[in-house]
C-alpha cells in the first residue's frame, strides 16, 4: 500500500476528481492532440501564447488518474511562464520520473509537480504522466502530427 | 422423456465431473503459479491475453530439443524421421482436438492473426470484385477486423458489420439482413475476447451457408474453454492459438475444409510448400504443406502436441463445467461491488469478465491490483469499435483459467475495493 500512496497522493486524487483548466480555450493559438495507445488516454492542450508568454493554457480529454492529475497540474504550473521556461520545466518534470540523469531532479523547480515523484516505481505509468507534458511541447512547436506515446 | 432423462444424465454426469476437478492438483502443474509479485501470491486473471504453461508442456519442448531435435521432412536420417514423425502426430492430436474430418485440413500457422490473414491472402483475394462485401460482427478483434478493412480497400470491397446488442450480442436478424449476392465471405469470433459472449455461430452458419457463403470462426477464446467440433459448427475456416491453449506462442492453426484449401493460393512462398521447381514453373506440394513454407516451428508445434494432450487428461468438459462455475461466482461477486458495471452480460459467456467502475479508469485499476500480486489486463483489448460500442476508452478484463480459483476471485473482489477506497 505504502507505494500505491506515493503514487496516488492526496493531491494528485484531488486533480483527478477535479480537474483545473479543463475544457477548450476559445483564445487558443496553437493546440496539439496526444494520444496514449496503450490504455487509450486522449488529451488536447490549447494555449494562448504572446510574445513569447504561456498566457492561458487549457486542456480536454479522457484518461488514468496520472494523466489526468499531470495535465492539470501541468496547466497550474505554466500559466505565466515563457515558453523556454515551459520546456525546461518539462525536461525537469521528464528527468523526475525517469531518473536517467545522475543528478538529483530540482524538486524546488519542480514545485508541486514533485508529488509525481512515485510515478517513477512505475515504469509503464510514466507515459501517462508526460502525455499532457508531451503535447503541450508539440503544440509549443506547432508540430502538425497527433503526439502517441508509442 | 427422452429428453428429460438426457438432461439428467448430463447433469448426473457434469457433477461427477465437477466433484472429480482437483484445482489444487491442477494447480501444482504449473511452476509459474507458485511465485509472489509485491510479495503476494500471483493471481493469475489475464488468462483471455494468455495462459500459463504446464510443466508438461516446458518439459515436452526441452526433451525435443534434448533428444529428437532435427528439421522436419525429406530427411533420410533417424533424427529427422524422429522430429517428422512427432510433428505431423501432433496434427492429427489437433484434427482430433476440433473433429476435423481429415488430418490435411490443419495447417499449422503463428496464430489466430496469422490463419485470418492466410484466409484473407489465399481465399477472400482471390474471390473478391469491386463491390463485393465481406461481413464481420461489431465484437470482433482487431486481427479479425484489420486483415479484411485491408483486403476490401485493396478490393474496393465493402466491409459489412452486424451490430451488437446492449448486452453484447450479435443481431441475428441484423446479419441475417446483410447477407446478399455480394458478401463473399462471413468472419465471426466463436467467444468474444473483450466482453466474452460466446457466439451464435452455429446459426450465424447455417444463416450463411442458405447464401452459399462461406464462414471463418475465430476461435482464439473458444478452443480453450469448451468442446468445439468443426463437423458439427460446419464452418468453412476456423482459427485458433496455441498459446492461449496452455501451449507455447508462436504457433497456431488454421482448419479449413480440405475443397476449400485445394483450392486455395499459396500464402508465402518457399521451401516444403513445392513439389517441383524449375526456374519455368513450380508446382505447389499437396495440403497442408502447400501452406506450410520454410521451416515451421517444429518445437512448437511439439509443445502444442504435449498441451493437447494434458488438456484431454483433464478433461474439456470437466474444465467448461470448473470455468463456468468461476465465472459465475466471479460475476456475482463483482457485481455486488458499487460502482461497478460490467459489460457484456449475454446468457451465454466463456472465460471473460470485463467491467468499468465509475470514476476510475482501468489502467489505475490494473495498477492497484498489480499492487496485490493480481494480474488483470485494462485497456481496449484490441477491440477498439467493442469500446466505443459501449462508450469507454477501456475495460478492466479478468479472464480465468481452470486453475484460477474462487479464493482468488476473493482476493480480486478485495483488490477492487480497495480501489474504491483509494478513490474514495
Amino acid at each position: 500500500m505504502s507505494d500505491l500512496r506515493e503514487l496516488y497522493q492526496d493531491l494528485i486524487l484531488d486533480h483527478t476528481k477535479r480537474p483545473r483548466n479543463f475544457g477548450r480555450l476559445e483564445t487558443a493559438n496553437c493546440q496539439a492532440d496526444g494520444y496514449n495507445p496503450l490504455c487509450g488516454d486522449k488529451v488536447t492542450v490549447f494555449l494562448n501564447v504572446e510574445n513569447d508568454v504561456v498566457n492561458d493554457i487549457r486542456f480536454q480529454g479522457s484518461g488514468c488518474a496520472i494523466s489526468t492529475a499531470s495535465a492539470s497540474m501541468m496547466t497550474e504550473s505554466l500559466k505565466g511562464k515563457t515558453v523556454a521556461d515551459a520546456k525546461t520545466l518539462f525536461a525537469r518534470f521528464h528527468e523526475l520520473l525517469t531518473g536517467k540523469s545522475d543528478q538529483l531532479p530540482d524538486i524546488e523547480a519542480l514545485g508541486k509537480l514533485a508529488v509525481f515523484s512515485g510515478v517513477k516505481e512505475f515504469p509503464i505509468r510514466v507515459k501517462c504522466a508526460t502525455l499532457a507534458w508531451h503535447t503541450m511541447n508539440a503544440a509549443l512547436s506547432h508540430q502538425q502530427q497527433p503526439v502517441s506515446t508509442e | 422423456m427422452k429428453s428429460a432423462s438426457n438432461t439428467l444424465a448430463r447433469e448426473t454426469q457434469s457433477s461427477r465431473k465437477m466433484a472429480s476437478f482437483d484445482v489444487a492438483k491442477v494447480r501444482e502443474d504449473f511452476p509459474i503459479l507458485k511465485q509472489k509479485i509485491s510479495g503476494k501470491p500471483l493471481v493469475y486473471f489475464d488468462n483471455a491475453a494468455t495462459t500459463q504453461k504446464p510443466r508438461r508442456v516446458i518439459e515436452a519442448i526441452s526433451r525435443f530439443y534434448s533428444e529428437d531435435y532435427s528439421n522436419i521432412h525429406r530427411g533420410v536420417h533417424t533424427l529427422s524421421q524422429r522430429a517428422t514423425q512427432a510433428y505431423e502426430a501432433v496434427r492429427c492430436k489437433v484434427q482430433r482436438l476440433i473433429n476435423a474430418a481429415e488430418e490435411r485440413e490443419i495447417v499449422f500457422v503463428r496464430g489466430t492473426t496469422e490463419g485470418n490473414n492466410l484466409v484473407a491472402y489465399g481465399y477472400a483475394r482471390q474471390q473478391l470484385q469491386a463491390g463485393d462485401e465481406v461481413l464481420i460482427s461489431g465484437l470482433e478483434h482487431h486481427s479479425n477486423i484489420v486483415p479484411w478493412q485491408m483486403l476490401c480497400d485493396e478490393k474496393r470491397a465493402r466491409l459489412q458489420v452486424i451490430p451488437i446488442s446492449d448486452a453484447g450480442e450479435i443481431l441475428l436478424d441484423e446479419c441475417e439482413k446483410r447477407l446478399n449476392p455480394r458478401t463473399k465471405l462471413v468472419c465471426v469470433a466463436h467467444v468474444s475476447n473483450a466482453l466474452g459472449t460466446v457466439n451464435p455461430v452455429g446459426k450465424i452458419i447455417e444463416m450463411a451457408h442458405r447464401h452459399q457463403i462461406p464462414v471463418l470462426v475465430d476461435g482464439a477464446q473458444a478452443v480453450p474453454h469448451f468442446r468445439v467440433d468443426v463437423q458439427k459448427l460446419d464452418c468453412d475456416f476456423y482459427t485458433f492459438s496455441g498459446h492461449k491453449l496452455y501451449g507455447p506462442t508462436g504457433i497456431g492453426v488454421l482448419y479449413a475444409k480440405a475443397r476449400l484449401l485445394e483450392a486455395m493460393s499459396p500464402f508465402q512462398g518457399g521451401g516444403d510448400m513445392i513439389a517441383s521447381v524449375t526456374f519455368e514453373k513450380t508446382t505447389y506440394n499437396k495440403i497442408p504443406h502447400k501452406f506450410e513454407a520454410g521451416t515451421p516451428d517444429i518445437a512448437g508445434v511439439i509443445g502444442l502436441g504435449a498441451a493437447i494432450d494434458y488438456l484431454n487428461e483433464i478433461g474439456i468438459e470437466a474444465i467448461a463445467a470448473y470455468e463456468q462455475e468461476l465465472l459465475e461466482y466471479a460475476t456475482d461477486a463483482i457485481t455486488k461491488i458499487p460502482g461497478v458495471r460490467i459489460l457484456g452480460t449475454a446468457p451465454e459467456k466463456a472465460g471473460v469478465l470485463s467491467f468499468v467502475l465509475e470514476g476510475v479508469h482501468p489502467h489505475d485499476i490494473g495498477t492497484i491490483l498489480d499492487q496485490d500480486g493480481i494480474a488483470i489486463r485494462a485497456g481496449h483489448h484490441c477491440a477498439q469499435p467493442v469500446m466505443d460500442r459501449f462508450g469507454v476508452p477501456a475495460t478492466a478484463r479478468a479472464s480465468f483459467a481452470f486453475y484460477n480459483t474462487k479464493d482468488e476471485v476473493d482476493v480480486l473482489v478485495k483488490g477492487i475495493r480497495k480501489v474504491v477506497e483509494v478513490f474514495g
